[in-house]
């Protein structure tokens, strides 16, 4: 008997949670590819295949819903969005059933709301825990779901101890099984959507419940920390450690000096914490809540985004050179970004044999920390021990980067706290503050110049076009605005999974002075089309590192930016919950269009970033001072669990 | 598990996803061989398992926790399966459990310590006109009795060697 | 002696003849005519499936026999796979020249695995006659059969939750449509059919449609094969029409003067005395064959509690409503055996019962509260204010 075939599928989720493909109906009415069903007496003409869900969204009638997500698969398994469709016996996921004739669905019968109630009342009769004492109070979809059924009572009675332990053994992500409502989005997301599968469902009726590889502590497993299944779960059964109090308890402490850095992704969406439509920037307003809340400076990470752009390009141009000028066979290219730590460790554990690849230049983040505790202390005169660094992220993984080992190259933490969208949003309305209503006010001196080129970073494409951006001009000598109009390089932005450009070098011009040292000419480039690719998620970076491995397309790149968030750090896992992909294009909108408004757009331009360079990194980018504080090294960890 | 060990069931491994396929559709047979002749799945054989068919190690997890043959904590040489459905049930399942586990010392759900035997209950195998019914490994009994338990057992016991007899002091704890 | 005088009286491969001398089109047509319905429980009609996996455009197709008999006292398929090995694999190779499917398999409950060297046996026979493999009987037919091993889980019974198991994944149903005849192993169309519906189907082929719809009733076509054990002379195996009373089989079983008989297994119905005038047929109560007799003297709340703590078990855990449903249901069941279960919460669980009769996912979440809602109609007077603990 020949051996069994192979499976094909493209989706790594198991059949049980997908629609799959769809029969052509051989029904008259389905003619041309559409139909037209009828909800809740409405006709609404669709595709064939359309499930009742977005058919229902198209005419504006809602449907609640629990296990379905816009960035996931398909599920079907919570009964929440039931409905009845005429002449079938049985109640049908309206998310999953794909209308393929001209039914007739009903969406608020007797029957459904009765399955609605019960579900809920079910789901309450294994909920352990109250709304006020948890983080997801006012943002929790169960809880929603209860009040829109008006529950006030507990039909099948409410746990009244505990039936797990909560994991903390993480950094970054914790998990508290006791709030679980087994819808899966987290196993959907690790496993389907960022592919590095390290949650599943185990066990049986009942007794199932979500957890990592032999229950081992999420710690001591293959997570990156991307904390996106935080982003999609609908309760408080995953949530990102959070450390306002001890920051505030720094803040409190007269003798501690603290210094926050601000990224542009949280500037873009903490305005969702407030009420505010996504894609609704209060980068100033924030500023003053800060100052407000009793932070000592205000830094804008934009300025050590600008410098990783000088340190990891000249990174780049080295790499070239040696490759193209010194014919060196082992250089390592493509280079990979290092920004991204949920995207770094993700390479660490599957793809260790290409740590050569990433650069050694360190996260903005953490250049910041080292920056900080060293220039900035010794330029206004305070001792670093007496300094706390936070650091505002978008990010979960941050977290963990902030407490690797080697992240002490100040001499001291150089970023002693991680702080997420979320957890600020909580310090700031625990101040009583009002954010959206506030007075707008700068960044505080020596970091305080708001650039493009940093502001962009938060998007997917970002870090590629203000690398591009640096890269042509001192390459060239060209303006950007000559090549892409108002210096915007759109063939790098975009959701797509995975983009690839090239950009051929024509001509060239001088060496400007912070490279001169490094090398003589351009002429080696000239000619040279340089490739770039742009990959978000780790999906997409999975495909593209199995490309490189198969020596394609992507193996003769010269540089690729990878983020470990579908979306870029807009998606970040310590981003306002909830997230789609309509939220994230609305927060990539502001980015851009802040980045737009901005007078300085090229990291070369920054005169913060020129000053560093004067005073203090004075033998220029990639020197040894640079290496020093500003380049790091990664740690092989393999997928291998003990 | 010694180095060695792991080298060879590594190579077993990789023998049985060359034989089944590298590909999901794999993973129940080959972790039934496995499961058939080392009595568990530990981690280790787990981690190869899911690196030979390009799945997660949580993966394979889940879905060998999800069968009762797979994912059970028995590992006995003997896994001992009772039925409690309703049809054993009404015909004396009962009686014949409280003398299984007399006879053995254990409670259902547990492995005596000499790792001879494990209790485990199972539902309805499709013996109902038989019962009460056990399986024993693969093979089956039915109309088992009290009585009968205690030559079951011995014949099992007589496969390790003449000698092998019940222990003497055996106490329900 | 084969307890199954039909399937005995058969002429070995005769079905097949006839299907390799029909054409794809006539050999369905048969099937439909007969008016089969599967017979594991659901009963779909076996031909209309068999014409849409058909009519299903694709180069690769699968016949599935759903060996996973795991229904409580249901033992006839065992019994089928013992004596009529043969039969069925015939009904699998009919089938697979019908839809146009090169590829059997055999999904055998691993309870049965000490059937499989048998199993084996018989279809390396069949190989070695020419009845399967390539050119079968010397025509253009390409079949062959392989067996995969279940791995202990009821909800396998389900057939899109056997494909899962197939396929290497949890066995959790999944969302319908599509249906496996156009999504199926693989995401091929794929016919999962019972061993006996197969078995059938092969009768019919060599006897007609005709002789087929000569028994039974009118929408439950033919003879069935019933499992029937409890408190009855004669437990085992027994060929009965559809449509036969429960009176009249009670008789045929020695089970005169039973309490209550559970037909369908703990997903069916708990019939009274006062109902045994009943038919079994899928017009009045359908079943898969199991038959479970219950004596005067049974406490239909300790049954209840079996059959509960049965699906709390075997749940797959994946919808809503039956994870934690059917456990609501078993607590539920030992409030009343303690006496301590007020009417309005009883009233509450009737409720949610009827919510998983439709809303769960599948068949399990949905057939599972019927032996609770029928106890509760049809012996009320057992139930209420007990006034012993006997959990």
């Amino acid at each position: 008997m020949s051996p069994a075939p192979t499976l094909e599928t493209g989706s790594r989720a198991p059949k049980s949670q997908q629609s799959l493909s769809i029969p052509r109906s051989n029904s008259e009415e389905a003619i041309g590819g559409t139909v037209t069903a009828s909800i809740n007496g409405q006709p609404v003409k669709v595709p064939l295949g359309t499930t009742i869900l977005a058919a229902a969204q198209q005419v504006g009638i809602r449907i609640p819903t629990l296990c379905h997500h816009p960035d996931l698969c398909v599920a079907g398994v919570c009964r929440v969005c039931v409905v009845e469709v005429e002449g079938q016996r049985t109640l049908q996921a309206a998310c999953a059933f794909p209308i393929t004739s001209p039914i007739k669905v009903l969406t608020h019968t007797q029957k459904v709301r009765q399955t609605r109630r019960h579900v809920i009342d079910l789901l309450l009769s294994e909920h352990y825990g109250e709304c006020y004492a948890c983080g997801r109070n006012n943002n929790c979809e169960l809880q929603g779901l209860a009040k829109e059924y008006g529950v006030d009572f507990f039909r099948f009675g409410h746990p009244d101890k505990p039936k797990f332990e909560i994991d903390r053994s993480s950094y970054s992500v914790i998990r508290d099984n006791n709030k679980c409502v087994l819808c899966r989005r987290c196993v959907r997301t690790c496993i389907d959507l960022q592919e590095v599968g390290t949650i599943e469902v185990v066990g049986r009726s009942d007794q199932s419940y979500i957890t990592t590889f032999k229950d081992k502590p999420l710690g001591e497993v293959v997570c990156i920390n991307c904390g996106q299944c935080i982003n999609r779960c609908p309760t408080g059964a995953l949530r990102a450690n959070d450390p306002t109090d001890e920051v505030w308890a720094a803040i409190d402490d007269p003798n501690k000096h603290v210094v926050i850095q601000t990224a542009p992704s949280p500037r873009a969406a903490i305005g969702e914490c407030f009420g505010l439509a996504p894609g609704s920037p209060l980068t100033f307003e924030l500023n003053t809540a800060l100052r407000m809340c009793g932070f000592d400076r205000i830094f804008d990470t934009n300025f050590t985004a600008d410098l990783t752009i000088i340190e990891e390009g000249t990174e780049l141009i080295l790499r070239l050179h040696k490759a193209l000028v010194g014919k060196d066979p082992n250089i390592a290219l493509p280079q990979f970004t290092s920004c991204s730590p949920g995207w770094v460790k993700y390479l660490e554990h599957f793809y260790a044999r290409y740590i050569p690849n990433l650069s050694s230049a360190k996260s903005p983040q953490q250049m910041f920390g080292a920056v900080i505790k060293t220039y900035y202390a010794q330029k206004h005169g305070v001792d670093p021990k007496d300094i706390v660094t936070v650091a505002l992220m978008p990010c979960s993984a941050k977290k963990f980067e902030c407490n690797r080992s080697e992240m002490d190259d100040s001499g001291f933490k150089d970023v002693d706290y991680g702080l997420t969208t979320r957890e600020l949003a909580k310090m700031i309305s625990e101040a009583g503050l009002e954010l959206p209503k506030l007075p707008k006010s700068d960044f505080d001196a020596p970091f305080g110049t708001a650039t493009g080129s940093g502001v962009i970073f938060g998007a997917t494409g970002g870090v590629m076009e203000a690398a591009l951006r640096t890269v042509i001009e001192l390459v060239t000598g060209l303006k950007v605005e000559d090549l892409f109009e108002k210096a915007n390089i759109i063939p790098v932005r975009g959701f797509e999974g995975v983009k690839y450009v090239e950009l051929p070098i024509t001509q060239v011009g001088p060496v400007p002075d912070i490279l001169k040292h490094l090398v003589p000419d351009w002429e080696w480039l000239k000619g040279v089309t340089l490739k770039v690719a742009v990959a978000h998620g780790t999906a997409n970076a999975k495909k593209v590192m199995e490309d490189i491995k198969a020596g394609g397309k992507f193996s003769e790149c010269h540089f690729i930016e990878f983020m470990g968030c579908p979306g870029g750090c807009i998606g970040g896992g310590g981003q306002p919950i909830p997230t789609s992909p309509k939220i994230r294009t609305a927060r990539a909108k502001a980015i851009y269009v802040e980045d737009a408004a901005y007078e300085v757009r090229k990291s070369h331009e920054n005169p913060d970033v020129l000053t560093i360079y004067k005073e203090f990194l004075t033998d220029g980018p990639c020197g040894r001072r640079s290496h020093e504080l500003l380049h790091t090294h990664y740690t092989p960890r393999g997928k291998y669990i003990e | 598990m010694l180095m060695t060990d792991r080298e060879r069931l590594a190579r077993e491994i990789k023998g049985l996803a060359e034989k089944h396929g590298h590909s999901r559709t794999s993973l129940i047979p080959i972790v039934q061989e496995i499961k058939h002749k080392y009595r568990k799945i530990d981690d280790f054989a787990m981690q190869v398992i899911a690196d030979q068919l390009g799945l997660h190690p949580v993966e394979v997890y889940s879905v060998v926790s999800f069968y009762a043959f797979l994912g059970s904590e028995a590992h006995g040489k003997f896994i001992i399966r009772l039925c409690r459905t309703i049809s054993c049930d009404m015909q004396g399942k009962e009686r014949v459990m409280r003398q299984m586990e007399n006879d053995l010392g254990i409670r259902f759900g547990e492995t005596t310590a000499d790792g001879k035997f494990s209790l485990e209950w199972a539902n309805c195998m499709g013996m109902c006109d038989q019962g009460p019914a056990m399986l024993v490994n693969e093979r089956i009994y039915t109309h088992v009795t009290p009585e009968k338990v205690h030559e079951i057992l011995e014949e099992c016991r007589r496969s390790f060697g003449v000698h092998a007899t019940e222990q003497k002091e055996v106490y329900l704890v | 002696m084969s307890p199954l005088p039909t399937f005995s009286s058969m002429a070995p491969e005769a079905g097949l003849m006839q299907a390799l001398a029909l054409g794809r089109p006539d050999i369905i047509e048969e099937v439909k005519l007969s008016g089969l319905k599967g017979r594991g429980g659901a009963g779909f009609p076996t031909g209309m499936k068999w014409n849409f996996a058909a009519a299903a455009q694709a180069e690769v197709k699968f016949v599935i026999c759903n060996a996973d008999e795991g229904e409580p006292g249901t033992f006839k398929d065992r019994v089928i796979l013992q004596d009529h090995a043969d039969l069925v694999f015939e009904g699998m190779t009919i089938a697979g020249k019908a839809i146009g499917a090169r590829e059997g398999i055999v999904f055998l409950r691993g309870e049965y695995t000490y059937l499989r060297p048998h199993l084996e046996a018989v279809l390396a026979q069949r190989r070695k006659k020419k009845l399967l493999g390539k050119e079968i009987l010397g025509g253009d037919l390409e079949f062959d059969i392989r067996i995969f091993m279940g791995a202990g889980a009821y909800i396998c019974g389900e057939e899109t939750a056997l494909i899962e198991a197939l396929e290497g994944f949890r066995g959790e149903p999944r969302n319908r449509p599509p249906f496996p005849v156009n999504t199926g192993f693989l995401g091929r169309p794929s016919v999962v059919n019972n061993v006996e519906t197969l078995a059938s189907a092969a009768c019919i082929l060599q006897k007609g449609a005709d002789w087929w719809k000569a028994t039974g009733t009118e929408h439950s076509t033919g003879l069935k094969i019933f499992s029937v054990s409890g408190d009855c002379g004669k437990p085992g195996v027994y060929e009965f029409p559809m449509g036969i009373t429960v009176a009249q089989l009670l008789k045929e079983v020695a089970g005169e003067g039973a309490k209550a008989v559970q037909v369908g297994g703990a997903s069916g119905l708990c019939i009274p005395a006062s109902q045994f005038r009943r038919a079994i047929a899928f017009e009045d109560i359908p079943t898969g064959g199991s038959i479970i007799v219950f004596g005067q003297h049974r406490d239909m709340l300790d049954v209840l509690h079996n059959f509960l703590e049965f699906f709390v078990d075997e749940s797959c855990g994946q919808c809503t409503p039956c994870r934690l449903g059917n456990r609501k249901l078993l607590e539920g069941v030992e409030l009343l055996k303690e006496g301590k279960c007020s009417m309005a919460y009883l009233q509450e669980l009737c409720a949610l019962g009827d919510t998983m009769q439709i809303a769960s996912k599948c068949g399990l979440g949905q057939s599972s509260p019927s032996a609770f809602l029928s106890v509760v109609k049809n012996f009320r007077e057992e139930l209420m204010g007990r006034t012993y603990s006997h959990v």
